[in-house]
């Protein structure tokens, strides 16, 4: 019997603002095999299925595990993360490509910083006074721990950017994860003046009012974030902060 | 004096904790990180972080947190810096509270605390089964408020290739980093340098550790000139699923809920470990439940379906509970195993998880040479011969808060800043490092970085982890000679300056294998058994011989050791036995 293999078609590209191109793979197969284990198999030996001998495919990686996000790429054109695409549970050729949101570095890599950039934005921390003893933190309720925990697995991946139909060339829009983030550092007992910060930036460009309420977010996110609550409650608060500050400057 | 400033190369919770000390000082930090620094192998810590906050009336307290450590690690490790560590660990907890650590919740609203393996208590806060992904993402947060302030400077994407020290004092006055998005190799200035890069668990081939986690970091320093402490002392934790890359963690925490471990035995379950150890049960330190579950697949052949495998099951306990204290990780065993741990018992085996040997740190998280620091997995203060589950996030939250202010103290007694030296002397190891690609780039041989790490790897695993020959570890040290040398027969296939792993990883592996070299041979040389050192032929613990720490220095010719006594000031060593009840 023919030993089994896995496809593969790749888009290539060699650097940024380089023309990309397709090549075809072919790999061992093995029970409970990923993408990964797939990739590191073409940088043992690059050469493509018509036998032309290539360069090794470039990707992010780094838990393996889905935790850490590094590996997200359309996976039969789905954004999913690779660690966690079993080839098993794929239809072949299985089929490669970055992410499209984002400038690529090079083959599968692209440059995520934007969102780390609008962590930035909208203040996603806790203003603490300091790391110096000052006593226990404030207490929470085991239900909103349960919403916090919720919103705080994101994993900066950007499956939620790749799916949204507002982060396009004509629009500035922020996306949803920096959304849910806003949202877990509103429901932190430290104080409102950060959160009407955090308010008021989303008011401005390509702030929460870009949302066009597709909700493809919910569903894409690998982690369940309850993307779409997170996207109403903090329209919600933007809403009454508006008015507020409509009523205090009247 | 020149404006000083800080490297912190290796941005996971030791390295994000030491840049918020120093930068909250007012110091200028550059934090250098292999990966965005959200996405370090921090991430992966799943069960928890302990602190004997005695909030469940069981009479915790620091002391006690002292003693499991210690008599954990088989009395392995100095007592004074673990002894500030538990003392300041309750206050940790409060101040990753304050930050907004999502910490699982009691009805009242104040932190829970369960179970661990290696103690009695209720010690350990978590946040649902991915608390150490909590705790970085609370860490970064801290740290983008301090790099909005212009205090941090980060460089995500670069790797650490080497230190810069001064001719005539041999003080670390920089290091040298390539920007992987370019390939381009670039030398930056400071006074203090702290190394926060992790565990090597990449040289065993597959193990818990992230893709990232190749050791490289400490091995360059070690190569010039810091010693390595310990290097023999590796976790192999007991429960993981095995893959096709990694072997994947299943938290210790899964155990401290209720969790048992048991393999059919005359056709029921058998729990051994609840039979042989009936105080601790589930809950031995993971020396010993690893050998136990080797013991019963290998020497007793009692592995389901004739495999390497054991149970570990959750199928008792109700699904909400385990969704809101261990989520994480079935649906991690859902992913990648395709069954829910929920309906049916786990299929688990030992995996390679941790390094309790790391870079020599003095009692102020420096290493012997002056200005460098280490802080986390990478060093090897806190763990002794064996690491307790949901010591590690605290080792590297308190490492950071001791190491941190400690460099500021040392810069402040310079005479000289590292902006001073001669252009000259940067620029030397600049070209150094450019010529070390260089040279890489030419390679044309046969063999390539991928499958000389898998055989490595085997090596490694098959004759360095659970249980230890003399003859196979002298065997594998021959190899890793030969595979240094099989190295220079590397063909790089890849000559492009983008984001070349290939080139990188060539590089790294180097680096590995000298590494490898530290942790056979340290392992080859104890003749005795101590936590997670098992030898057969020297089945006992030898503190007459044996109590003290190892400590390698490289040499031209490999891996030179010399001994260095353990601080036992606190407590007097005894012997360590869990299985009396």
């Amino acid at each position: 019997m023919a030993q089994k293999t896995v496809q593969l078609r790749v888009k290539r590209q060699d650097g940024p603002g380089a023309r990309p191109r397709w090549e075809h793979f072919e790999v061992p197969h093995a029970p409970g095999k990923n993408v990964i284990s797939c990739l590191i198999d073409i940088a043992r030996k690059p050469v493509t299925l018509e036998g032309r001998e290539t360069t090794p495919v470039q990707w992010d990686c780094a838990c393996l595990e889905e935790v850490c996000g590094a590996c997200t790429m359309l996976v039969n054109g789905k954004p999913q993360q690779s660690c966690s695409s079993l080839v098993d549970n794929l239809e072949q050729p299985i089929e490669l490509a970055p992410l499209t949101k984002f400038p690529v570095v090079r083959d599968l890599v692209v440059d995520r910083q934007k969102m780390f950039k609008n962590l930035e934005r909208f203040r996603a921390w806790v203003p603490i006074d300091g790391t110096y003893p000052m006593g226990e933190g404030p207490l929470l309720s085991a239900e909103d721990q349960q919403v916090r925990y919720n919103r705080s697995r994101c994993m900066t991946c950007a499956c939620c950017m790749e799916v949204c139909p507002q982060i396009n060339g004509r629009s500035d829009f922020v996306g949803p994860a920096v959304i849910g983030q806003v949202e877990f550092f509103n429901l932190h007992p430290s104080g409102p003046e950060e959160m009407g910060k955090r308010l008021e930036e989303m008011m401005g460009t390509g702030g929460i009012h870009e949302c066009g309420n597709a909700q493809n977010c919910v569903a894409a996110c690998p982690k369940e974030i309850d993307l779409t609550d997170a996207i109403a409650e903090v329209g919600r608060q933007v809403t009454i902060f508006a008015v507020k500050k409509f009523l205090h400057s009247s | 004096m020149a404006k000083q400033r800080i490297i912190v190369v290796g941005g996971g919770l030791a390295g994000l904790m030491t840049t918020i000390k120093i930068a909250e000082m007012g110091v200028a930090v550059d934090l250098f990180s292999i990966v965005p620094v959200k996405r370090s192998h921090s991430v992966c810590a799943q069960g928890g972080i302990n602190a004997a906050k005695d909030q469940q009336g069981q009479g915790d307290h620091p002391d006690i947190h002292l003693d499991d450590t210690i008599y954990g690690g088989d009395f392995l490790a100095n007592q004074t810096p673990v002894k500030t560590m538990c003392d300041a660990a309750p206050q940790i907890i409060d101040l990753l509270s304050r930050m907004g650590v999502p910490f699982n919740r009691t009805p009242e609203g104040f932190l829970d605390f369960r179970r661990f393996g290696g103690t009695l208590h209720n010690r350990t806060a978590f946040a649902g089964a991915t608390t150490g992904q909590q705790l970085l993402y609370a860490l970064d947060e801290q740290v983008r408020r301090f790099e909005v302030a212009g205090l941090v400077t980060k460089y995500e994407s670069w790797e650490f290739l080497s230190l810069i020290r001064d001719e005539d004092d041999g003080r670390v006055i920089g290091i040298t980093a390539i920007c992987n998005p370019d390939m381009s190799i670039h030398h930056f200035a400071a006074d203090a340098v702290h190394i926060c890069t992790g565990g090597p668990g990449i040289i065993f081939g597959k193990s818990t550790n992230s893709y990232i986690n190749t050791g490289a970091a400490a091995s360059r320093c070690y190569q010039q000139g810091a010693a390595y402490a310990n290097g023999e002392f590796i976790q192999v934790h007991p429960t993981t699923i095995p893959g096709e890359d990694k072997l994947r963690l299943m938290s210790e925490s899964a155990r401290g809920e209720g969790g048992r471990v048991w393999v059919p035995k005359d056709g029921k379950p058998w729990y051994f470990l609840e039979e042989r150890y009936p105080k601790y049960g589930n809950l031995v330190p993971r020396d010993i439940a690893t050998r136990e579950i080797f013991s019963v697949c290998v020497e007793e052949g009692l592995g389901l379906d004739g495999k390497n495998q054991v149970y570990l099951d959750l199928s008792h306990l109700d699904e909400t509970f385990l969704n809101r204290r261990l989520g994480g990780i079935m649906e991690i065993y859902e992913k990648f195993a395709g069954d829910d741990p929920r309906k049916t018992p786990m299929r688990i085996f030992p995996g390679v998880h941790y390094s309790m040997g790391g870079m020599w740190v003095d009692f102020e998280q420096q290493t012997h040479i002056p200005g460098l620091f280490a802080v986390g997995e990478v060093e090897y203060q806190y763990h002794g011969a064996n690491r307790l589950g949901a010591n590690s996030l605290l080792s590297c939250i308190f490492g950071g808060m001791v190491a941190g202010p400690k460099s500021i103290e040392y810069i402040n007694g310079l005479k000289r800043s590292a902006d001073d030296v001669a252009p000259s002397a940067f620029a030397a190891e600049q070209n150094r490092q450019i010529e070390v690609f260089d040279d890489i780039y030419r390679m044309t041989g046969k063999e390539n970085p991928y499958d000389l790490g898998d055989e490595m790897g085997e090596w490694m695993t098959n004759n360095c982890t659970i249980v230890r020959h003399n003859d196979k570890l002298a065997a594998t040290d021959e190899k890793l000679v030969e595979l240094l040398e099989r190295w220079e027969n590397v063909g790089v296939n890849d000559a492009s300056r983008v984001y070349n792993q290939y080139v990188l990883r060539t590089r790294q592996l180097k680096d590995m294998l000298q590494l490898a070299r530290v942790i056979c041979l340290g392992a080859l040389r104890r003749d005795e058994s101590r936590g997670a050192h098992f030898k057969p032929d020297f089945p006992e613990r030898d503190d007459e011989n044996w109590l003290k720490t190892t400590m390698a220095r490289h040499t031209p010719e490999g891996p030179s050791l010399e001994y260095e006594v353990v601080d036992t000031s606190i407590i007097k060593p005894r012997p360590r036995v869990y299985s009396k009840s």
